[in-house]
């Protein structure tokens, strides 16, 4: 832990200030948590566990990161039944088949004995070995690996991840250990479907992630989006955040707003007026019943 | 680990902790720690390797900057949304230096709930009190539970006496709940199913290279989730106690991990009680959920209370594919449109939604409660919920659900 970060890609940032000014520079606009929370997460080799309503930026971070460090950004989408042949490898089964089978013709015609442990040995070759997004991490340097909605995958699999994100190692019984030369930046995020284990969360920073406010707001709108007229921008960040106090089915995120943002221009508008708001409404809202609750006082949403 | 004792920036005058232990060359690390032990009493789960995270998260940042040592422990403090605000109040009340120089404690603001298990169970036994003789009968009433027990199980929860009471709690202790089941995407080993090249291979290898048979894999069985909602106003006060042991049983029976059982209540508002019932000692599971439901006895809400749970919970996955059995007389406060709306929404996100109504088993019983009558559409199952007999008969419901 108490070892600085040495020969990064790029120059690690020194402080969470400047990390945030480097987000900046990639279109991410970060808080002073936010800022804080990734600057510790390098300094400190710890996962980053971000929780918070979905389109609150928390894959969007991961990414921001990656390019920030110059590092690959490698996924990891969990999903239910999800399992270490998924995550971290597997043997490419068919063409281990075919290699025994290439093996015995060109013994049966060379009228040969096979020798039995050359053989095995030789299907075990690492280039049988299929590297999943786990283990591709680990053989990355540098790399980002974006654990996305693990709250999707079932219990097992955390157990199964704790083990990999505190020795940043994983022994393949037929190969031996691969260990990371630099541990990869770990990013996790869950959208609290279901209450993550405590043992993982224990090993991880923990992030919450709220809807920002309407002035940073506008400033992701206008650095996501350069081509919206501020004026636009800030009309659909005051949209939203009346829509969030609504009491609506699904909230919508900042996701929405910049889909929303980006409807609008498309369509042509150079303003929130009430009948581009109605037409492009599917872009924000999610919800028959949203739409329908909404539409009804649109007048006042737009004000 | 880093060297804590080492030195660190000396300025630390407000900010290493109340009491006028903030010198200016004072070791930080005992005013930090007592911190983390002030979020512990005000209800984090902080362990000693979060005390850890936290100095050695503080080393990397500026100690004498306030924000910086803010996002430090809710980093590596906080483990939860809930955390967030009772983090934020324990901070403020020890980094800021109060007038009086008094040590701050961090006081738990919410209502003292009315006193745990005897309120539970309370205006139902008058009659002991101007009991003539008071073993002569406990005894022989006692002896009558025992020998009773098909008796027993088939009375009305409300209408028990005290000794009774006492007999259900060991027989509730020993109901049997199976959770349903459902298919996994996970397969395992199987004879029948899609055939499993790796093991084929690998059965293969010791046969040089030889496939004699084809390995096969099928779909692993899973427990599905089940969530109780239970109304906890005034008018189920009688079968509060019953309800809530009941919940034990199936928190405790069911397994925890993944998709175990949830269990809420329902009022005024909504309060999760899925943590306190894992205790294993019923009496300790019931107290600490006694303490943690903060609107015993009250109103119903039940629209509110269910939106509250499909936001905050259900749609975020507690409710998906879920069997989810709602413990309610159905008289409803609120709109019975907002409750019918709710249902309509659970509906579409549980896999059955059951309705046990302590009503229902009753003779004459009607249900044209506001609340039934509007939930009624969305039900797969109208259950009684008077007797341990009618409980029974839920769990075999829910176990083939």
């Amino acid at each position: 832990m108490s070892n600085p970060v040495h020969n990064q890609h790029r120059a690690a940032p020194a402080s969470p200030t400047e990390l945030a000014t480097a987000l900046g520079a990639t279109g991410y606009l970060a808080d002073d948590g936010l800022a804080t929370a990734a600057f510790l997460a390098l300094r400190m080799n710890r996962p980053l566990f971000c929780e918070g309503e979905p389109g609150t930026g928390k894959t969007a971070l991961a990414q921001a990161m990656a390019e920030v460090l110059g590092a690959e950004l490698i996924r990891l989408q969990c999903h239910e039944g999800i399992d270490a042949s998924q995550a971290l490898y597997d043997w490419d089964f068919p063409r281990q088949l075919l290699h025994l089978r290439a093996l015995e013709a060109a013994a049966g015609a060379a009228e040969e004995r096979l020798d039995a442990e050359a053989v095995e040995a030789s299907l075990y070759d690492p280039r049988f070995l299929i590297a999943r997004p786990v283990l591709r991490a680990l053989q990355t340097t540098p790399s980002v690996l974006l654990i996305d909605e693990v709250d999707r995958a079932d219990d097992e699999f955390e157990a199964f991840l704790l083990e990999v994100l505190t020795e940043h190692a994983v022994t393949i019984p037929e190969v031996g250990e691969i260990r990371a030369e630099r541990p990869p930046l770990v990013v996790l995020t869950s959208n609290r479907t279901r209450e993550v284990h405590d043992a993982l969360k224990r090993r991880c920073l923990y992030l919450w992630l709220d809807h920002p406010d309407v002035n940073r707001e506008i400033a992701i709108l206008r650095s996501r989006l350069p081509g919206v007229p501020e004026r636009l921008a800030a009309q659909v960040a005051g949209a939203v955040r009346k829509m969030r106090q609504l009491d609506l089915l699904k909230p919508p995120g900042v996701a929405e707003s910049l889909d929303w943002a980006q409807a609008l221009q498309l369509l042509g508008a150079r303003e929130l007026d009430m009948d581009a708001a109605a037409a492009s409404l599917g872009a924000v809202l999610k919800y028959r019943e949203d739409a329908d609750r909404v539409r009804a006082q649109l007048d006042a949403v737009l004000a | 680990m880093t060297q804590f004792g080492g030195p660190l920036p000396a300025p630390l005058a407000g900010l290493v902790g109340p009491g006028g232990r903030g010198d200016r060359d004072a070791d930080p690390v005992p005013g930090l720690v007592g911190f983390a032990a002030a979020l512990r009493h005000a209800g984090l789960a902080v362990t000693t390797d979060r005390v850890a995270a936290f100095l050695t998260a503080l080393d990397e940042l500026d100690v004498t900057s306030k924000p910086q040592t803010y996002w430090a422990g809710r980093l590596t403090l906080c483990a939860d949304p809930d955390d967030i605000g009772r983090y934020d109040a324990a901070f403020e009340a020890w980094f800021e230096p109060t007038l009086r120089g008094q040590r701050t404690t961090v006081q738990d603001q919410r209502r003292p709930p009315p006193s745990q298990l005897a309120a539970l169970t309370r205006d139902n036994e008058p009659a002991e009190e101007d009991d003539p003789d008071p073993d002569g009968p406990e005894i022989t009433r006692l002896r009558v539970a025992a020998s009773a027990t098909e008796v027993l199980r088939h009375r009305d929860l409300a209408e028990l006496t005290a000794a009774e009471r006492e007999h259900l709690r060991a027989l509730l202790s020993l109901l049997r709940a199976d959770p349903p089941m459902r298919t996994s995407r996970r397969r395992r080993p199987a004879k029948r199913g899609t055939p499993d090249p790796g093991r084929t291979l690998r059965a293969a290898l010791r046969n040089q290279g030889e496939i004699r048979e084809l390995r096969r894999r099928a779909p692993r069985r899973r427990p599905r989730r089940v969530v109780l909602l239970i109304d906890v106003s005034g008018s189920m006060a009688p079968y509060a106690d019953t309800l809530m042991r009941f919940a034990h049983v199936v928190v405790r029976r069911m397994p925890a991990a993944g998709s175990g059982a949830e269990v809420f209540t329902i009022g005024t508002r909504l309060t999760r009680i899925t943590r306190e019932l894992r205790h294993r000692d019923a009496e300790r599971a019931l107290s600490a959920a006694g303490r943690a439901i903060p609107d015993w006895s009250g109103g119903t809400k039940l629209g509110d209370a269910l939106r509250a749970f499909i936001d905050r919970w259900g749609q975020r996955g507690v409710a998906r594919r879920a069997v989810v059995v709602i413990f309610s007389d159905g008289w409803e406060r609120g709109e019975p449109t907002t409750l019918a709306e709710q249902l309509a929404r659970l509906r579409r996100l549980a896999h059955r939604i059951i309705w046990v109504n302590p009503h229902a088993g009753k003779d004459g019983y009607a249900p044209i409660q506001g609340g039934i009558v509007a939930a009624l559409p969305h039900l797969d199952e109208l259950l009684a919920g008077h007797s341990l007999a009618t409980l029974e008969r839920l769990l075999e419901v829910m176990a083939h659900a």
